[in-house]
């Protein structure tokens, strides 16, 4: 597992602030599939139930720099938990808790 | 069909207003909603912090967060009277009881499930095993 490509794959758990604002590499060699860590749900382990727009600190961690959503492809969150998650980060943002763009 | 709805009414007050003032809006518009029919469960200040965008070229603001159990008409008046309030910078309203009731099903079906399967791999579940089992779910 070269180093760079561990970076890149490991997601939420890891160094994801650095890792996640990376430029998908493309010139990896896309040969035999490396061993991938199953990326799992936070909130399914902590079996949240409803997430809490008033929950900023918990929402920042979802939000890069820029102020997207980060993407569960890449924080490994699941689809019911993603909608929750998008829903509190979109209700955040319009009371000014969260910015819509940043920069 | 349960007409009692609870809602989460949170605005942001302008920062020049003085605390007492910031009260005082606060208790206006609770008695807007009492005088309604509709009943406070809770109260928060939450304070002055920073807004993460500009709002009419303010950097911050005052906030206060009202927790309200009521039929619905109370917040369109309360709507209305903060629309037209220059001290208020924004206000939002979340109807909350039915993500809530949403929320205590999944927690209840999570008990009845661990109740039913009594622990056989005890302490051996992965967080993989709690991935899955919700994915299903939703």
């Amino acid at each position: 597992m070269s180093s760079n490509y561990e970076d890149r794959d490991r997601g939420f758990d890891g160094g994801f602030d650095r890792g996640f604002e990376r430029e998908y590499d493309r010139t990896m060699p896309r040969g035999p599939r490396r061993m991938q860590r199953r990326k799992i749900c936070r909130f399914c382990i902590e079996k949240v139930d409803l997430i809490d727009w008033k929950d900023v600190k918990l929402l920042q961690s979802y939000i890069p720099e820029r102020g997207k959503i980060l993407p569960r492809r890449i924080s490994g969150v699941c689809a019911a938990h993603q909608r929750m998650l998008a829903e509190a980060i979109k209700r955040a943002r319009n009371i000014a808790l969260l910015p819509y763009a940043a920069d | 069909m349960a007409d009692k709805r609870t809602y989460e009414v949170i605005f942001i007050v302008d920062p020049a207003t003085a605390d007492d003032e910031v009260m005082r809006l606060s208790e206006g518009v609770q008695k807007i909603i009492t005088g309604q029919g509709g009943s406070i469960v809770k109260t928060e200040m939450m304070g002055k912090r920073q807004l993460a965008y500009e709002i009419n070229h303010k950097k911050d603001g005052n906030y206060v967060l009202l927790e309200v159990e009521g039929s619905g008409s109370e917040i369109a008046e309360v709507e209305r009277r903060m629309r037209v309030n220059d001290q208020i910078l924004r206000y939002m309203t979340i109807r909350v009881d039915e993500a809530r009731r949403r929320a205590q099903k999944l927690k209840d079906r999570r008990a009845r499930k661990a109740a039913k399967k009594p622990s056989n791999g005890k302490g051996k579940q992965t967080a993989a095993d709690f991935g899955s089992d919700e994915e299903a779910a939703g």
